[in-house]
């Protein structure tokens, strides 16, 4: 379809094709594409990571991996995970979704838009080619804390350039991002009437250009600790390794919200769609959004609890990390609300969103838990917190990207995809999902330690059912692999508007979208 | 895309690389931020240094001291708390010694880094001689003992019964700016 469109407007009138049509191409379509399959890709790296994890730890003692290679293996599934697959897939979304949804014609700036992807694969080489040098991958999981980060060896050194490379490439994607949706909206679309997918990146983006560059700073202090004689983190020359940690989670905090706030936004155009009602409390939407945002920047000190920290700043922490209940909850409210009395159906993407407001929600409780100062010492680094996270970032993030996926894949490819194995694949997921991750719920309780290849036998059984799961969880992934081909290569003719009860502007444009769409801005009424 | 939305486009993007850069510049300026908040609060020191006791003594209380001592990475030589605990009576003044035995066969520049545990107990431990005060210099071979003359302050939270203060030895040797 792309070689009847050579307009002499165009400033690349004619397309490449093949592997140059991609190298090159500054279409926002193309780039949304490339983000979405070099994330699915991570995915199933870092899940092949987490599987040698459990499988080592289906029983107590070391059977397959030896304990540095084990404390590798969570270092960089963790970072492949987070600046591989979940990050590359919500810009995907947004290089996908973002002109189609305010009518632009392409992103703000296409050719920087191509650099921020190319950018992606150097640095994934760089994270996952550590494991073959001397010594092995980082070890020193992915928050990188000196003083492991200082003594490890060249992989440290490759890993804090693959940070670097992303984070280059985040602010990038960033800047796109917030120029398009400020500048380039279809008449009519004021601030207050755009989607809600919009408005939770329009947030996201700005949060990443405050701390990437925080981030940027923390490893550069690393690495010239490491190799140029400075103390900042080094306790042998004055430095401290606690302000690593300050630094590095004034950036993680709202990483974690960077992870999220897309996922709320998919969420807020799925559930409207199949109940069939407009979204309940657009307003108190976007302001729970900016709020979480804004309250993302002080609750940094709840990751660190045990440093030592005075009970004055303990306490702080600990009622401000609670404060992001309130504005979560309202946004957990207008979910519910929505499907409140709707007409709802459920179709994958409907039981995505659904699995995603209930399991989600069991995430954020665990969460507000690990906020009690005096719980979270005894649960700190324990497996409760591998299954908080797990709850928010899998049954949270990925349900979000997966009910999105399959919610857009009929405007992507032009069919509908397989209703009958996507549902199979969501109970499959969800299921295993849930016998992967609950049982660490009860290990953290009973103080099994995380980050550890071993450990004692009364975790056994807990860790053998956990095992069991994620297994099935990895496998069951290939399903998605599959449904995901299937409809690419045929299927259900789908309609301009796939499901009777979207709306938006990227549901006025015939599916598949044409590769140059709102060249001229759309009405919008 | 016409070329007044392009000139938009350019002037908010250089406003979001300002923003970028700046936010850059704050992420190195919490490195003295936090040094000066730490030393404003009494979290740490800077720079250690002699302090000065009240001079009240409680008799009628008694706090059990264990010292330990520990060497950084890459420092192998001998380092051992020679009074390994003792009991003192709040804001009474104390003695007790540290042993270094060089036996690497080079000569090392050193300092020593203080810790306590319980970190509530740190603003109330006083040192007024202390080998951490100053960079110490051990020659290849030499044995050196070591002072530290410290005082419990009488205003210990009661529920402190026991302060451990541990000291680990840093190699500065190869470090900028250390002469002898």
């Amino acid at each position: 379809m792309e070689a009847t469109h050579d307009h002499a407007h165009e400033d690349h009138s004619h397309h490449p094709t093949g592997l140059a049509r991609y190298f090159f191409t500054t279409n926002h379509k193309d780039i949304g594409s490339m983000y979405l399959w070099f994330s699915l890709i991570m995915f199933f790296v870092g899940g092949f990571m987490a599987l040698v994890i459990r499988a080592e730890l289906f029983q107590p003692g070391i059977q397959i991996v030896n304990p540095d290679v084990f404390n590798q293996l969570t270092t960089i599934h963790a970072l492949v995970m987070i600046f591989g697959a979940v990050m590359p897939a919500f810009v995907g979304f947004a290089n996908w979704q973002i002109p189609l949804m305010v009518g632009a014609s392409d992103m703000a700036f296409a050719r920087m838009n191509n650099w921020s992807f190319w950018l992606m694969p150097p640095a994934a080489t760089l994270l996952v080619g550590s494991f073959l040098v001397p010594g092995g991958a980082a070890g020193s999981g992915w928050t990188l804390y000196p003083p492991l980060s200082i003594q490890g060896g060249i992989s440290v050194d490759m890993t804090i350039l693959a940070v670097h490379i992303m984070g280059a490439s985040s602010i990038m994607g960033s800047i796109n991002i917030v120029t398009t949706i400020l500048n380039m909206r279809a008449p009519g679309m004021t601030l207050m009437r755009m989607p809600m997918f919009v408005w939770t990146w329009l947030i996201t983006a700005y949060l990443l250009i405050a701390v990437m560059p925080v981030l940027a700073g923390a490893v550069t202090m690393l690495l010239t600790d490491r190799h140029f004689g400075t103390h900042f983190f080094n306790a042998a020359g004055g430095g401290d390794p606690t302000m690593f940690m300050h630094i590095f989670w004034f950036f993680g905090h709202p990483e974690v919200y960077i992870m999220i706030l897309p996922a709320f936004g998919i969420i807020s155009h799925i559930i409207p769609t199949f109940a069939r009602k407009p979204l309940f409390g657009y307003a108190s939407m976007v302001y729970a959004t900016s709020s979480i945002a804004l309250l993302s920047f002080i609750v940094w000190g709840h990751h660190m609890f045990t440093v030592g920290m005075p009970a004055a700043g303990n306490l702080f922490f600990m009622y401000a990390t609670m404060l992001i209940a309130v504005p979560t909850g309202v946004k957990v409210f207008n979910w519910i609300a929505t499907m409140w009395k709707g007409s709802m159906t459920f179709e994958t993407p409907m039981l995505f969103a659904v699995a995603f407001v209930s399991l989600f929600t069991i995430g954020g409780f665990s969460g507000l838990v690990l906020a009690i100062t005096p719980v979270d010492i005894t649960l700190h680094n324990t497996y409760y917190v591998v299954a908080h996270f797990h709850y928010v970032l899998f049954s949270g993030a990925i349900f979000s990207i997966m009910g999105g996926a399959y919610y857009w894949l009929p405007k992507w490819t032009g069919h509908m995809y397989d209703e009958k194995l996507g549902k199979v694949h969501f109970w499959l997921t969800t299921i295993s999902f849930n016998i992967t991750f609950f049982p660490q719920h009860f290990l953290g309780l009973a103080g099994m330690p995380r980050r550890i290849p071993d450990y004692a036998t009364q975790f056994t059984e807990f860790n053998q059912i956990s095992s069991v799961g994620a297994f099935l969880l990895g496998f069951s992934q290939l399903l998605f692999l599959y449904v995901i081909i299937k409809c690419i290569r045929g299927g259900a003719k789908a309609e301009a508007k796939a499901w009777e009860g979207a709306e938006g502007l990227e549901w006025t444009v015939p599916s598949p979208a044409p590769y140059h769409t709102f060249e001229t801005p759309p009405a919008f009424h | 895309m016409d070329n007044a939305i392009a000139r938009k486009n350019a002037v908010l993007a250089r406003k979001l690389v300002i923003i970028a850069l700046i936010m850059g510049g704050f992420g190195l300026a919490l490195v003295p931020f936090y040094r000066q908040i730490c030393e404003a609060t009494g979290i740490s020191q800077s720079r250690i240094v002699a302090q000065k006791a009240s001079g009240e003594v409680d008799m009628a209380r008694l706090v059990t001291v264990e010292f330990v001592a520990s060497n950084s990475n890459g420092l192998n030589w001998t380092f051992e708390a020679i009074d390994k605990m003792v009991q003192v009576h709040p804001g009474q003044q104390t003695v007790v010694h540290y042993r270094v035995v060089n036996n690497t066969g080079r000569r090392i520049v050193a300092q020593a880094v203080p810790s306590y545990a319980p970190t509530e107990a740190a603003p109330f431990f006083k040192k007024l001689q202390c080998f951490c005060f100053d960079q110490q210099t051990f020659a290849p071979g030499e044995s050196r003992d070591m002072q530290v003359i410290f005082v419990v302050e009488p205003g210990l939270p009661a529920d402190v019964q026991r302060i451990s203060l541990s000291y680990t030895f840093f190699d500065v040797t190869a470090e900028p700016g250390v002469k002898g």
